[in-house]
């Protein structure tokens, strides 16, 4: 079975969605790893997405937190998150293999908004699905993949959020498998895209661990970053999985019994079969909510699952008070307003600070507050 | 279970069903093959439906068991699992329905593998295909139709069911090939489910020639072959058995006439009158395609 890490992942679909998955597994296989992809791709990353991006020594924030804080800063890729390397990467794939459609999921819209400006650069028509809570906290976003040309449909059915509109997604891609990549947006879902998306995020790592020696001297004590479906989590974790570094993931808590945290929160044991991967999912019981739209999702990237069993990796529950906690500080602290999603990494980054866990923690600064200023004025009465 | 490996080797050789009332169904003419999701929009109402399909000529019929993440059903179907499941519909229910229902052809349970692997019954701590195999079998089950589930994947579910005299149906699509094709071939008993088209399940109004292709690459296989996606008339029924069909799946056409009694608040007889006649419709034209010749290639 292709794509397993240890026991999860997999490729659970229907019939007819096994041909064009097998399809593009074979299709990365081979184009990925050649120079010209690589050239092309890098190219891309350079001089459209601003790559690479800096690691910062947050001097204050360490002060407060009594330990030494370096941010990687992929606020600053372009789209303002790390989504943009994984959408080049499936988009100049998708053009090889033959595509001339792109479909896609979002829930911040950081990843719509992203694969819009993929489309609108290597001129694919991009349909956005998106659910209709999400669009409603994340409007900004929305304006933005249309200004680019990009189509939004809002899905409505069951909590209108990111998991509906995954669905929504991979029923358009069963219709229209022939001509359309369907642009999944985290480290989720059937093989090939785990560890595609893991992939093209890696560069997120690998430019992380040459600059914190640079800056620092040496390699962190621990990695921190928050999981959604953990693409930019995996993207830093992996160039550090042989070192002597711990890994660390920031679930979204969220309020009372209801969150979007099955690596820490949940009870059952068993992992299930969900969108397509055997992985681990919140309880049947628990209402899925994050005050942050793009970690509002029930089930995590089997990788991830796989991380935490062999131990590689730990993941511990931000509650949403902890994350706009860290957002209003960092704001204060350094001048730059995160996104809701990495504030929980810079929460668990503090707690393991004060706790005297590391003395140095990496942290992926993986999107910037723009789209959050809404959640943010109302939260903090701005206006 | 090494004995009945050991038989499931036989049976998979000839192609054979395990379940000798599936087999029947398909002795004396094409069968039939409606479905309907269970408690769709109740336990009751679905109860009187089913039995109106027995009535409107169904040789076997395909229960979905709802689950809540279906991937890739069209609307239609995704339509009745809500319905289902905002009705209250649970695996110990389905099961219980099947023990209720006052039909006498066999019945497939249509579900997704999350609900399998997850399955324990009440009272107990151990769970998956065995369990449920077991329960279903205890029911009155007799064969399974698990879309999610990769043949290569299915060795688990597949003992499971030689053990307790089960069917395993696959569902093969028009891109199914080579490893996966031969796969499912080395597994699969009952009859095989040929999807006539890609796309979700919904009713559509052409019959695909992409079914005459995946038929003629099947054309070698012992196993029964009924063709479904798509099938909405008793014209289209007789096609496609003229065009070599063992049996016919019919899914959304009749769960549209479901939702449009719900739509319409017609009362529980006047849709099951409804689907009666839908169902004879269907079941005519499957009877008619054989009678005929079939059609020339030119
Ligand atoms: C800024 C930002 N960070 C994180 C995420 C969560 O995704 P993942 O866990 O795949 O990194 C999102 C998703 O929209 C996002 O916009």
């Amino acid at each position: 079975m292709p794509g397993e890490f240890e026991e999860y992942g997999g490729r659970h679909v229907p019939e007819a969605l096994e041909e064009p998955l097998a399809q593009l597994a074979d299709a990365f296989d081979e184009i990925v790893p050649t120079d010209e992809f690589q050239t092309e791709f890098q190219y891309y990353l350079k001089h459209f997405g601003g790559r690479p991006t800096p690691v910062f020594y947050a001097e204050t924030l360490s002060e407060i937190y009594g330990a030494d804080i370096y941010f990687k800063h992929e606020d600053l890729l372009h789209g303002g998150a790390h989504k943009l390397n994984n959408t080049l990467g499936q988009a100049l794939l998708a053009k090889r293999a033959g595509k001339d459609r792109l479909i896609a999921e979002t829930g911040a819209g950081q990843h719509g908004t992203a694969t819009a400006m993929v489309g609108a650069l290597l001129d694919l028509p991009v349909k956005v699905y998106m659910g209709e809570e999400d669009i409603k906290r994340q409007e900004m976003n929305v304006f933005r993949m249309r200004l680019m040309g990009a189509e939004v449909e809002p899905v409505t059915r069951g909590n209108a959020k990111l998991a509906e509109a995954v669905d929504a997604a991979l029923e358009d891609f069963a219709q229209n498998m022939e001509d359309t990549h369907y642009l999944v947006g985290s480290a989720v879902g059937p093989d090939p895209f785990p560890r595609m998306v893991r992939e093209f995020q890696s560069v997120i790592g690998r430019e992380a661990r040459e600059q914190i020696q640079e800056l620092h001297g040496e390699l962190p004590d621990a990695c921190v970053a928050c999981v959604g479906g953990g693409s930019n989590a995996i993207g830093l974790f992996h160039a550090f999985k042989d070192d002597d570094v711990m890994l660390y993931g920031a679930e979204p808590g969220g309020t009372g019994d209801s969150h979007s945290a099955p690596l820490s929160k949940s009870k059952q044991e068993e992992p299930e079969v969900f969108q397509g991967m055997l992985t681990k999912v919140i309880d049947e019981d628990t209402e899925n909510h994050s005050v942050s739209a793009g970690l509002d999702y029930p089930a995590v990237g089997p990788e991830h699952a796989a991380l935490q069993s062999l131990g590689r990796a730990e993941y511990h529950a931000i509650s949403d008070e902890e994350a706009l906690a860290a957002f209003k500080e960092l704001s204060q602290a350094e001048g730059i307003i995160p996104a809701l999603e990495p504030s929980h990494a810079i929460a668990l980054a503090k707690k393991l600070a004060q706790e005297d866990k590391h003395d140095t923690l990496l942290v992926n600064l993986c999107g910037r507050g723009d789209k959050d200023m809404q959640t943010a004025a109302e939260h903090f009465d701005l206006s | 279970m090494a004995d009945s490996g050991q038989a499931a080797e036989t049976r998979r050789s000839d192609g054979a069903a395990a379940n000798s009332e599936i087999a029947a169904a398909f002795d004396d003419g094409p069968a039939f093959i409606p479905y309907l999701a269970v408690g769709d929009p109740s336990y009751e109402a679905s109860k009187a439906y089913v039995e109106a399909l027995a009535r409107g000529g169904a040789d076997v019929i395909e229960l979905g068991l709802p689950f809540s993440e279906p991937i890739a059903e069209g609307p239609t179907i995704q339509g009745a699992i809500v319905r289902a499941l905002e009705g209250g519909m649970t695996p110990e229910l389905f099961f219980e329905f099947v023990e209720d229902v006052d039909v006498d052809v066999p019945l497939v349970c249509m579900t997704y593998y999350n609900l399998i692997y997850q399955y324990s019954p009440p009272g107990s701590d151990e769970r998956g295909p065995e369990q449920f195999v077991a329960r279903a079998a205890e029911a009155g089950i007799s064969g399974l139709v698990v879309p999610d589930l990769p043949a290569e994947e299915a060795d688990p579910l597949r003992a499971a069911c030689d053990e307790h005299g089960l069917d395993l149906v696959f569902i093969v699509a028009p891109t199914t090939e080579g490893e996966r094709l031969q796969s499912m071939m080395e597994r699969v008993s009952g009859y095989v489910y040929v999807q006539a088209r890609l796309g979700t399940t919904g009713a559509k109004s052409d019959v695909s020639d992409q079914t005459d292709r995946s038929l003629q690459r099947l054309s070698e296989w012992n196993v029964p072959k009924a063709v479904g996606f798509g099938i909405s008339s008793g014209e289209q029924a007789e096609r496609i058995v003229a065009s070599g069909a063992d049996g016919i799946i019919v899914g959304s056409a009749l769960v549209d006439i479901v939702a449009d009694g719900v739509d319409s608040e017609w009362s529980t007889a006047e849709t099951a009158d409804k689907l009666e006649a839908k169902a004879r419709e269907l079941a005519e034209g499957a009877t008619r395609g054989q009678t005929e010749p079939a059609p020339s290639d030119e």
